[in-house]
């Protein structure tokens, strides 16, 4: 049995960050590119797990709880906007609004 | 005191009254604003109600302007300043300083008869300083006019005149115009009026006699639009002033017509110059039409003819200034002119007789005019027309002399009539036509007396003042070389029917039956003493004045009796008198000729007499016989027509019409050329902004928007392809990173 190391972490990381990317950028629903970016935020919370607990020491732990609460903000934010422009556009596809174009 | 150096001062004392009246008489005058001068015959409003109110001790309502001088008392109320003080004192500033002039002149006369060359010059100050021009032979010469003046016999005879007749006229004025508005306007213009013709006989050069002229003018035009609330008087001043100033473009033509071939405006300087031209006897020269240019200027002041029409009209002034204006001076001023050219006249034997004709011709015309006319202040204009006719005709003959003999008498007998007049007129309340006289002899006495004396003058009886020039006249124009016997039976003609038109004015006026209206009647009273004084004194005038020139074959008193012709002598003398010498006549055709004008005067009196005292009814019976002519007579010979027709109305619509084109054409052509230029330059204003200043703002625009589009493209509104980008741009940062 292999002990989990840093480098594990690290791995599921990047695959998360990898699959959040590709969710953001691909996606046309916009749930679930906020659901996508919450998976970009979570590996960057393993990222800072991973390595606090190698240095052994508690700072990246706290600043990863630092971007949950950042995380619950955006979606709620993100969340509010969403329900409003379905409100006036009757559509949740990111690519059917582009407003703001030249 | 030398009278001679202080001769500046005769004309200034004039000027010095007119500016007091001019400039500061309005503000004195305690008239209110509202009232404006009232004319003879005009029945001011207001004096209706106050005539209520003094019945009992006033008996005269009907007069107009306030002319029952003697009746005051009842006026105090109507005209608070009737005796006001400063009335008072315009009496006496106004005539006084025209009789100071009068003692200064007389004194400078006097003192000039004992010089042994009786000629006085002085120049006070230089006006026109030198302007060098080339004269008409190619030598440079200077313009120079001074304020000079010159004094010689002939121009002591004019200021003798001038302030010796003025002065009487003044007091004359002082009880005619008493109740008259705009009291101190009237002596103002007067005593300037006095100014500019004493200017215009002491000048020493034409330049300055020329503003003198001018000045005449002016205040001819504005004493005959004295009643300037009376249209026709408005007309008349105007008709004046404008024919006046035809007669000015002559003389002004003249004078630079003589400033470029003498190359001198100065009368001593042209008399030298004029030395070296020879007699132009045939035909005309450039002297001849110069000295035509002059008499041209001449007969407008003087009213001859073409430019006599004037003088008639001008009878709309107040009476003292037609005497004085239009008789006895300012009128005489172009005999005045022409008898001091007589250097340049004497060399001009053509021009000489142009003179002469028209002369006699505006003497003969003026004449037969006034044997029809009704109103007395007309037929004596005429009659003055007529008289300066005949001082024409002794200029034209060569008899300067005689023309200013005949000046000097005429203007004694002339302003007596004229001021004689004016006591009738005043006695009728503004009366002029004089079928409504008739029977006024016992009346009033004075002015009949007067005036009969006046009118024996003028028509030549001998032994008054007439007599002894008009038969100078009609002596030399049969005997003077230049003279013919066509001229002198005109004179003839002329002096019978002066005799008979003022036969025809006495009876009509002051004999016979009484024709006056009856309300007019009731107040009919001898003028008051400063009109009636004067009227004594220019009588007297009128009966002695001309004894100063007997005819040379009165052997009887001498030759002392001949002391005009002596007096004036110099100032004519010059080598082209001297070389045409009177031509031989003798004795007995010079009595035959007298008695021949003495016999003529007096069958025109008695022919007036008879027609106009015994058979009323004869002068009607022409009149019907021989309708046309007396139509023509009456009407002035339809020469105010014909020039309305050529002149006013030929001048005023063929101008009209040429205004008219101009106006389309070089006006409004102007206008709307300048229109079709703003619109033109505006059009291309208007493409350089569109194209080229709005071109380049707009291609600027336009560039950077081509500029831009590429990066347009990018902007397409989607976020996940700005987040593609951002990826994709840190793939790239990190691949960089890798690949390095």
């Amino acid at each position: 049995m292999h002990p989990i190391t840093t480098v594990h972490y690290l791995a599921l990381s990047a695959a998360l960050l990898l699959i959040g990317t590709i969710g953001v950028l691909t996606r046309r629903n916009i749930v679930i590119i906020l659901m996508s970016i919450e998976l970009i935020l979570n590996a960057v919370n393993i990222n800072l797990v991973a390595f606090s607990h190698a240095a052994g020491q508690v700072y990246g732990q706290i600043f990863a709880i630092f971007v949950i609460v950042d995380a619950v903000a955006e979606a709620a934010v993100g969340l509010g906007i969403l329900i409003a422009l379905f409100r006036n556009k009757e559509t949740v596809l990111a690519d059917e609004i582009d407003l703001l174009k030249w | 005191m030398n009278f001679l150096d202080l001769i500046w001062l005769i004309p200034l004392f004039p000027l010095f009254g007119a500016a007091l009246m001019l400039v500061l008489g309005k503000r004195l005058d305690p008239q209110p604003a509202s009232e404006v001068a009232i004319a003879p015959g005009v029945e001011p409003i207001y004096d209706e109600h106050h005539h209520e109110h003094h019945h009992d001790h006033s008996h005269s309502h009907g007069h107009a302007h306030g002319n029952d001088h003697d009746h005051g008392h009842d006026h105090d109320h109507d005209h608070g300043h009737a005796h006001s003080p400063l009335k008072t004192l315009i009496n006496f500033i106004c005539p006084g300083m025209v009789l100071l002039s009068f003692i200064f002149s007389a004194g400078a006369v006097w003192q000039l008869a004992q010089r042994a060359e009786r000629v006085y010059q002085v120049v006070q100050f230089t006006w026109i300083a030198g302007l060098p021009f080339h004269m008409a032979n190619g030598h440079l010469a200077t313009f120079q006019a001074d304020w000079g003046f010159l004094l010689d016999p002939l121009s002591s005879v004019m200021i003798l005149v001038v302030t010796g007749i003025g002065f009487l006229i003044h007091v004359y004025s002082v009880g005619y115009m008493a109740h008259d508005n705009g009291y101190y306007r009237f002596f103002g213009y007067l005593n300037l009026f006095v100014f500019f013709m004493l200017m215009l006989v002491l000048a020493n050069n034409y330049a300055l006699l020329f503003v003198g002229w001018e000045g005449v003018g002016l205040c001819s035009y504005l004493l005959i639009g004295f009643y300037f609330h009376k249209k026709s008087a408005g007309d008349a001043g105007k008709k004046a002033f404008v024919v006046n100033r035809v007669g000015d473009a002559g003389f002004v033509l003249g004078m630079l017509l003589m400033l470029s071939v003498l190359g001198t405006v100065k009368f001593t300087e042209v008399r030298s110059a004029l030395l070296h031209f020879k007699p132009e006897t045939a035909g005309f020269g450039v002297l001849s039409i110069m000295a035509v240019l002059l008499f041209f200027g001449a007969t407008g002041k003087s009213a001859q003819f073409p430019l006599y029409v004037w003088l008639p009209d001008a009878m709309e002034g107040p009476t003292p200034v037609s005497a004085l204006i239009h008789a006895a001076t300012m009128v005489t001023a172009g005999v005045y002119m022409v008898a001091r050219s007589a250097a340049l006249f004497q060399l001009t034997p053509s021009a000489s007789t142009v003179v002469a004709v028209v002369g006699a011709f505006t003497a003969i015309l003026a004449a037969s005019i006034a044997l029809v006319q009704n109103d007395i202040k007309r037929v004596l204009a005429y009659s003055t027309v007529s008289q300066l006719g005949y001082m024409f005709l002794a200029l034209g003959v060569g008899a300067y002399w005689v023309a200013i003999f005949h000046l000097f008498t005429h203007a004694f007998f002339k302003a007596l009539l004229f001021l004689d007049s004016g006591s009738v007129i005043h006695a009728m309340s503004g009366e002029q036509d004089m079928r409504r006289m008739g029977g006024l002899k016992d009346k009033i006495p004075i002015t009949h007396w007067t005036m009969f004396i006046g009118s024996v003058a003028i028509a030549g009886i001998p032994g008054l003042a007439g007599f002894f020039s008009k038969d100078e006249i009609l002596w030399q124009a049969y005997s003077s070389p230049q003279g013919s016997q066509i001229l002198w039976f005109v004179g003839l003609a002329t002096a019978g029917l002066t005799a008979f038109y003022m036969w025809r004015l006495m009876n009509l006026t002051f004999y016979g039956k009484s024709r006056v209206a009856p309300e007019v009647a009731a107040h009919i009273h001898e003028s008051p003493a400063p009109m009636t004084i004067p009227l004594i004194l220019l009588a007297v005038g009128s009966v002695f004045g001309g004894w100063l020139g007997t005819p040379k074959v009165w052997t009887l008193f001498g030759d002392s009796f001949r002391g005009f012709e002596r007096w004036l002598a110099p100032a004519f003398a010059s080598a082209a008198a001297e070389a045409v010498k009177e031509g031989e006549h003798s004795a007995s055709t010079e009595w035959i000729l007298m008695g021949l004008s003495v016999a003529v005067a007096i069958i025109g009196i008695v022919i007036a007499r008879y027609f106009y005292h015994h058979k009323p009814e004869i002068p009607d019976s022409i009149e019907k016989a021989v309708k046309p002519l007396h139509a023509l007579l009456y009407n002035k010979w339809y020469v105010d027509e014909i020039y309305d027709f050529l002149f006013v109305n030929g001048l005023c619509k063929g101008g009209g019409l040429l205004l008219g084109a101009f106006d389309r054409n070089v006006v409004d052509g102007g206008v709307n050329g300048a229109g079709w230029l703003t619109r033109f330059s505006a059009s291309f204003s208007m493409w350089w902004d569109t194209w080229i200043v709005d071109g380049t703002v707009r291609f600027t625009a336009f560039f950077v928007k081509m500029l831009s589009y590429p990066a347009c493209i990018l902007q397409s509104g989607r976020v996940q392809t700005y987040a593609f980008f951002v990826v994709a741009g840190v793939l790239v940062m990190f691949g960089y990173y890798v690949v390095r």
